[in-house]
């Protein structure tokens, strides 16, 4: 007998010896309709986005709003606040080239993954989440993965439409987007800086990933 | 092999006691975990709710755990990835070998995992000619100090700073030994730029997983520092280890649960980094692994199904009853002498390493039930520590004297006339042994209790012939 079915048939006899399979499966949940706890939060979009930046701040992370045609400029001004050069590394997001165009004169722009040589990220994300001031961060080729994790600092750019109340929102968009049962490869939700308490219990912003995260809601 | 040293609790616990180093660091698990915890818990209106959902949904998930376990199996393989099912340790160390083996790893990153520990994944790549290399960087300096995890969250919990200091001076030889290495940042700084090499070398990247999510053949991680990260994508090979109870059915069930244990755990509303993993890298994907790997680890559990300990299946590993254990405060993890300490590690323990070994932990317990009050999943704690006692003394485990003690308490307190005859002599025998303090410095048969503090004197006469006097006086008030 395979470990698989060795196992398998050990939890089966446990459970339900003389269960029926296929009605057993009819109680199975595919997913959640409507029996969960959703926290309340603000209904109003200005109520969402105060909340998101509340708790993006309260997670270390710092938060701004800016105009599309602004974005250029107000990442060359944050860049030039924490002494970094105007060099960023970006994937290739659609969203974020419109952006991005015509910035050249402010930023030094270069496209695709991070080798873990690269000081600031810019990444455009799926959506926030009020919440906890959480980011959906989807990864592919828009967006690689190593952007989120390598850089010492992460700039990501959310649009205000997609700063939703709760996860469960942004999971039916997910779910709209790959179709229900399907995944992006990797989904990072991501609740500000890396940080660590391991030793004597001191927190200490930059542990792996990013030392800082900034995010820009883009207003339409 | 991860020595088990459970059997020693009662010498480990009186070392750790006497740990000066061990007491100071076990001073800031007192304080931070538990006013970090209530605040979080408090600033959540729906959190009781949320509790009482998430016991809803592992309770569903163990009540079908086989048919979502196959529908979770089904979704990873149709997302490109692999299964492996292994019913013990030794099965899944196999297995971890044999994709270290066919990539021809010589790295292995990790990110943190309790079921590695489990499992002693570290000393079985060791012995075959793989270096694994923890990352997590409370692992990390364990690692360094040839040490295994005292805390599932915080790992290094029972090291101080000065300690740390030490060992990256004796282990980081590269580097200039007058190096500042005051400050805990220092420290991180130099821990992060080692480990970033070795991110960057590594071939194979093993992490756990907190959650499997059965909808989308997807394996969560929830961590703080971004290395479980790191390791799960910059290796060409990603292998999973995770235990078969770890099942959700979908990603809201995951929202709900989730909910509940950063707040449980750090006292963070969200720890920073939950990320979902589905398969290898995708066609057009710029990054990520190549190869995507899950090993199912049962070890124990699916005997726990259908027996008074199935409601140990529903513990998320938050580590909320270590944080408030009176017990695990002045003893530290260690003590407990074997992977997991603490309440949950007490009534966990026995059923996979057997009652025999871990025995005295369900013992190591004043049933104060700080633990389960806080557990985010009502786990009953001490009621299961109590079965594990009651089981041990069915399979007369227990001391000669002790369960001659219990069994003479047992045919007086079957007799109540004789027990209250007992009781009111003993009380007032005691009430007058202690004298003008009104405490007891040593006690006949009790000196184990009485060499470590005094016994208050009792009042003098019973709480049953209090009652029947206080009765009596409101008859004749009436």
């Amino acid at each position: 007998m395979s470990q698989r079915d060795e196992i398998l048939g050990r939890i089966r006899s446990a459970i339900a010896p003389n269960g029926n399979d296929t009605e057993r499966r009819k109680n199975l949940r595919t997913h959640l309709t409507s029996n969960g706890v959703i926290p309340k939060l603000p209904k109003s979009r200005a109520g969402i986005q105060t909340r998101f930046k509340e708790r993006a701040i309260v997670a270390d992370a710092t938060v701004e709003f800016s105009k599309p045609e602004a974005v250029a400029k107000n990442i060359s001004k944050y860049l030039r606040d924490h002494n970094l050069p105007a060099i960023i590394k970006t994937g290739d997001d659609q969203r974020l080239r419109k952006l991005l165009k015509g910035s050249d004169k402010l930023l030094e722009i270069s496209r695709g993954i991070s080798d873990g040589n690269d000081l600031v990220g810019v990444s455009h994300a799926m959506g926030g989440v009020a919440e906890t001031g959480t980011l959906f961060m989807t990864s592919g080729k828009a967006n690689p993965t190593t952007l989120n994790f390598l850089p010492e600092t992460h700039i990501v750019v959310v649009n205000e439409n997609d700063v939703e109340a709760n996860y469960e929102d942004l999971l039916k968009k997910l779910r709209r987007k790959f179709g229900v049962g399907k995944m992006p490869r990797v989904l990072n939700m991501i609740t500000g800086p890396s940080r660590s308490a391991d030793i004597e219990q001191t927190l200490i912003l930059g542990a792996h990933g990013p030392l800082r995260l900034h995010i820009i809601i883009v207003r339409n | 092999m991860v020595e088990i040293t459970s059997p020693a609790f009662k010498a480990n616990a009186r070392s750790a006691m006497a740990d000066e180093q061990l007491q100071k660091a076990m001073g800031h698990v007192r304080h931070n975990f538990i006013d970090k915890r209530a605040t979080a818990a408090a600033g959540l209106d729906e959190f009781e709710d949320l509790r009482d959902s998430a016991v809803a949904i592992k309770n569903h998930v163990l009540e079908y755990l086989d048919l979502y376990l196959e529908k979770y199996e089904e979704k990873v393989i149709e997302s490109g990835g692999h299964v492996h099912w292994a019913a013990t340790a030794a099965d899944a160390r196999g297995q971890i070998l044999d994709i270290c083996r066919k990539a021809g790893a010589k790295t292995v990153t990790k990110g943190k995992s309790m079921i590695s520990e489990e499992i002693a994944l570290n000393d079985s790549l060791a012995a075959n000619g793989i270096e694994p290399v923890e990352t997590d960087l409370g692992e990390y300096i364990i690692q360094l100090r040839g040490e295994h995890p005292s805390h599932i969250i915080a790992p290094a919990v029972h090291v101080t700073m000065d300690q740390v200091r030490e060992d990256f001076l004796k282990h980081h030889t590269h580097l200039p030994p007058d190096r500042p290495l005051d400050e805990p940042e220092q420290l991180l700084r130099e821990a992060r730029a080692i480990l970033r090499e070795k991110f960057l070398s590594a071939d194979v990247g093993v992490t756990g997983a907190n959650f499997l999510v059965a909808e989308s053949g997807t394996s969560v991680i929830v961590t703080n520092e971004g290395n479980g990260d790191l390791t799960q994508t910059l290796p060409r090979i990603h292998i999973v280890i995770a235990s078969i109870e770890k099942i959700v059915p979908t990603l809201e069930d995951m929202s709900q649960i989730v909910r509940v244990l950063a707040r449980s755990a750090t006292g963070q509303d969200m720890s920073v980094y939950t990320t979902l993993s589905t398969g290898p890298r995708r066609e057009g994907d710029p990054d990520g692994p190549d190869e995507y790997h899950v090993v199912l680890l049962d070890n124990g559990r699916s005997s726990m199904i259908g027996t008074e300990f199935q409601d140990m299946l529903r513990c998320i590993r938050c580590g909320a009853c270590m944080n408030h254990c009176p017990v695990y405060h002045a003893i530290g993890g260690h003590a407990y002498g074997w992977v997991y300490p603490g309440p949950m590690g007490a009534v966990l323990s026995p059923s996979l390493i057997g009652v025999d070994k871990a025995g005295h932990l369900p013992n190591a317990s004043t049933f104060c039930g700080r633990c389960e009050s806080v557990c985010p999943m009502h786990i009953p704690l001490p009621k299961m520590m109590r079965h594990w006692r009651e089981r041990e003394f069915e399979k007369h485990l227990s001391p000669a004297t002790q369960r001659g003690s219990i069994r003479g308490w047992a045919w007086v307190a079957k007799r109540p006339l004789l027990y209250r005859t007992i009781a009111s002599l003993s009380a007032r025998f005691l009430w007058l042994l202690g004298g003008f303090n009104r405490r007891i410095k040593s006690l006949p048969l009790a000196s184990g209790w009485t060499r470590h503090r005094d016994m208050p004197a009792p009042e003098g006469s019973t709480f049953m012939s209090q009652w029947r006097e206080h009765q009596a006086s409101l008859k004749g008030d009436l």
